[in-house]
């Protein structure tokens, strides 16, 4: 009798321990304002199309491409390349996964207002047969492959006749989802919670992954955020801020993971506003008055890297020479020089929620200016309120971070520094009105480059140059901070572009 | 009476109108609903075209003449960011916030009341100068560093209650989520709840203490001592009842204080409820939803006001209201 009464407790035993489901509870600070990945190009769709849809392909760790829904792709000739794709794979709908799914995600794309930009650059995808597709762009393009980690291939089926984009009106995309992916809504509460099963069908069966469900609270307040990882409501959060992170690396059980980001924060100097940063030596005074190495150590704890200029060093057009430079003594003489001796009054505005310790930043930078005798009114602004004074230019120095979207330094010179022209939309972001024709005429060169070398060499030029004009003022690439408990292996499928690949994430038992 | 409510329903016209137009006029100032939609990369021109399809471009009196409208219709325009009815989106939101503030109030009344009037008779107790000195530091501390406060003693360190969210939620009535049935739900409306109600406490505590002291000096409980009733009826019965008719009137005033301080419990502890939708909102620039959302608490607040006035006049026949010169 009492053989039969163990024997019964260890097969419920057995049988609980395979019935419990491996849960991920995570905290963000945003989550996907849709369900359509095509509404908006923002980090929470991406980490969202990342876990239902699937990518062509995606970005390693190591910076290098990784086969995903295309298992390879070759070169046909100067305009086009040739994906191939993988074979049974179905989506959520039980549609199998085939050609046409990958050129109605192209076309419908290049018909969004978000991803638009970045699409345009190709012509169109066709059909070669059932999984094979053909990408032509407009032009001979070397970042064809990067866009296409942008393509996360779409039920043509399920999507097709109801498919339309609209920011600010109920879609049947936007709350209706058929993918590929890892993973399966469940359940959704826009802006509170969002959870979501293991796909039973996923195709990519060699994978570490075993988490069977998720659940994703979006978290904007970062002491509630890291609150719920320390009681243990949650396992897993993004952001940790700076002020925090001595503490939670001290608690045991939890793991603190960071990356350096390729987003580089900097300043622009308007010159249309102001005549004095129209004279070099004034430019190049401010930026050897600001300390980056100490705004990077005292603000932000260590958790940046001071930057020279604007490409990240994974980028082609980083030069490894070009180091931040603190030098009071020459900014000074840079000041009396140009005729400042005495200084200027200016002002500058930066937003205050939307970068790591942006408004503390802020803060030491008009400490740093008046090292120079460069009064300075600074205003800040929570983000909602702050780009559009960005875009108005209202202040003459102003704070931007940007992130390129293609991993590439073109992208950067495109929006930043290019010479401002509303119809092609260069120099969007351009607010320090800096003008240089050669530098166009560069940037628009290595938009078709496809030998690598020369490639380098243009882009490099182009930030030499805007090195040596002092054009603006780069300050640091802000690191990524994520923690987790130590049973979630969140090392592995963590980036630099902040896209988690939950599919492979591994928690012990 | 008739002429009073029709003055008084007038006059919470007039300031409904009021209250509309300033939120509507505020909308401006928030930033750029269109910039919150669309990525960075995307052109003035494209911006310009959403701006014009919003109607963001006419102007304002056009933009309140048509947002008017739909208010007359019941329809006080559509959330960019739910994209659904804001009203809909609000009282979907309304039960998380109820319970809440409810709960808050019970706990208010349970121990506010015993602590008041154990101050009021015994002022010279130790324990009474304790909670004199307690809710003069309760009064200072700002809500948010008591919610946090409680977050990192009994979440973090103690590991009691569940530091953010909801929990389980039921169906009750096939309409009303709640999370009071629910073991999970009771939870995580602990430590909310709890410093809604330490932030709420002190005044409360104070107000019935000097109150209750008063009526222990009035004619009547003399009166009552003398007779030799118990120390307990005199206490409980005869000098709480009218201490509480001032702590109501206060109680209902201080309601504009609890709208407050959900904002910010909501916002501590990712409470789901209308509070934590309007601070969400704000952020995201979430114009009509914001706008729909002070048009609502403008609305209970005014509602409220009417009938406690209504009820005065109930209770108290000798306010003669109609000519009160209101």
């Amino acid at each position: 009798m009492k053989i039969k009464v163990i024997l019964a407790c260890c097969l419920t035993l057995l049988l609980w321990n395979t019935a419990t489901a491996t849960t991920l509870k995570m905290a963000f600070d945003a989550d996907p304002i849709s369900l359509d990945p095509h509404e908006q190009l923002s980090e929470g769709t991406l980490q969202f199309s990342h876990l239902v849809f699937d990518p062509l392909l995606r970005w390693k760790q190591d910076g290098k491409f990784e086969p995903r829904l295309a298992t390879r792709w070759e070169r046909i000739d100067n305009k086009t390349m040739r994906f191939y794709l993988r074979h049974n794979v179905t989506f959520r709908t039980g549609n199998p996964f085939t050609a046409k799914d990958v050129v109605y995600t192209i076309e419908r794309l290049k018909t969004s207002p978000d991803f638009r930009a970045m699409f345009n650059t190709i012509e169109s995808a066709s059909i070669v047969d059932q999984y094979t597709v053909d990408v032509h762009s407009t032009y001979t393009n070397p970042l064809l492959l990067n866009i296409m980690t942008y393509v996360f291939p779409m039920d043509k089926v399920f999507y097709q006749g109801r498919d339309q984009i609209i920011k600010y009106g109920e879609t049947f995309a936007s709350r209706n989802v058929s993918g590929t992916g890892p993973f399966i809504i469940t359940e959704r509460e826009l802006g509170s919670r969002m959870e979501l099963k293991r796909n039973p069908n996923y195709w990519d069966t060699k994978s570490a992954g075993n988490i069977d469900k998720i659940i994703l609270t979006p978290i904007r307040a970062d002491s509630t955020r890291l609150a719920a990882l320390l009681s243990g409501d949650v396992d897993f959060i993004f952001p940790v801020s700076p002020i925090d992170i001595e503490r939670t690396k001290r608690i045991k059980g939890i793991n603190l993971v960071t990356l350096p980001s390729t987003r580089i924060l900097l300043l622009h100097m308007n010159q249309k506003r102001r005549k004095e940063f129209q004279d070099i030596r004034v430019r190049k005074a401010i930026n050897l008055a600001i300390n980056q190495a100490l705004i990077v150590d005292k603000i932000l704890k260590g958790y940046a890297i001071p930057a020279g200029q604007l490409s990240a060093d994974r980028f082609l057009g980083h030069i490894n020479d070009l180091k931040p430079e603190y030098d009071l003594k020459k900014a000074l003489e840079l000041m009396k020089e140009a005729g400042y001796e005495k200084g200027f009054r200016i002002s500058m505005m930066t937003p205050n929620n939307r970068y790591m310790n942006d408004e503390k930043v802020a803060q030491a930078i008009t400490a740093m200016l008046s090292k120079i005798h460069i009064t300075v009114d600074l205003k800040t602004l929570p983000k909602a309120q702050y780009f559009k004074e960005f875009n108005n230019q209202s202040a003459d120095i102003m704070m931007l971070g940007w992130q390129s979207d293609t991993m590439d330094s073109n992208n950067l010179f495109e929006f930043i520094i290019a010479c401002p022209d509303a119809k092609t939309g260069l120099g969007a972001y351009n607010a320090s009105q800096y003008c240089r024709p050669s530098i166009d005429n560069d940037i628009r060169q290595a938009n078709r480059e496809m030998n690598p070398e020369r490639r380098i060499r243009l882009m490099q030029r182009i930030e030499r140059t805007i090195y040596n004009d002092a054009a603006i003022v780069p300050l640091y690439w802000q690191s990524l901070i994520w923690a987790a408990k130590d049973k979630v292996k969140i090392q592995d499928i963590v980036n630099d572009q902040n896209y988690p690949h939950l599919g492979d994430l591994f928690i012990e038992e | 009476m008739l002429i009073f409510l029709l003055r008084r329903l007038m006059q919470a016209c007039f300031v409904m109108i009021i209250i509309s137009v300033i939120s509507f006029a505020i909308q401006d100032k928030l930033g750029d609903p269109v910039q919150q939609m669309v990525g960075m990369t995307v052109s003035q021109q494209e911006r310009n075209q959403i701006r014009e399809e919003l109607g963001l471009n006419d102007s304002f009196f056009l933009q309140y003449w048509r947002f008017a409208k739909g208010v007359v219709h019941g329809d006080l325009g559509t959330s960019y960011y739910y994209k659904e009815p804001t009203l809909d989106v609000i009282l979907e939101k309304l039960p998380a916030t109820l319970e809440l503030a409810i709960c808050a109030i019970i706990l208010v009344i349970l121990v506010a009341t015993p602590c008041g009037v154990l101050a009021a008779i015994k002022p010279k107790h130790i324990l009474s100068r304790l909670l004199m000195i307690v809710s003069s530091i309760g009064l200072s501390v700002p809500i948010f560093i008591i919610a946090i406060l409680m977050v990192y003693i009994f979440s973090i360190e103690m590991n009691l209650a569940p530091s953010f969210g909801r929990g389980e939620t039921t169906k009750v009535f096939g309409l009303w989520e709640s999370g009071i049935f629910t073991k999970d739900g009771l939870k995580h409306l602990l430590l909310p709840s709890l410093s809604l109600a330490i932030a709420l406490m002190p005044i409360f505590v104070r107000l019935i203490r000097a109150e209750m002291m008063e009526v222990l000096q009035s004619e009547y409980i003399r009166f009552a001592w003398s007779k030799g009733l118990s120390s307990r009826r005199i206490y409980f019965k005869h000098a709480l009842k009218n201490t509480m008719l001032p702590v109501i009137t206060v109680g209902g005033i201080q309601a504009g204080t609890l709208v407050a301080y959900t904002i910010l419990t909501e916002t501590i502890f990712q409470w789901p409820g209308m509070g934590f939708l309007f601070m969400d909102a704000v952020s995201r620039v979430d114009t009509p939803l914001i706008s729909a959302y002070l048009i609502v608490v403008g609305g209970i607040f005014v509602i409220t006001n009417t009938l406690v006035d209504l009820i005065y006049g109930l209770v108290n026949p000798t306010v003669r209201l109609a000519s009160h010169g209101l």
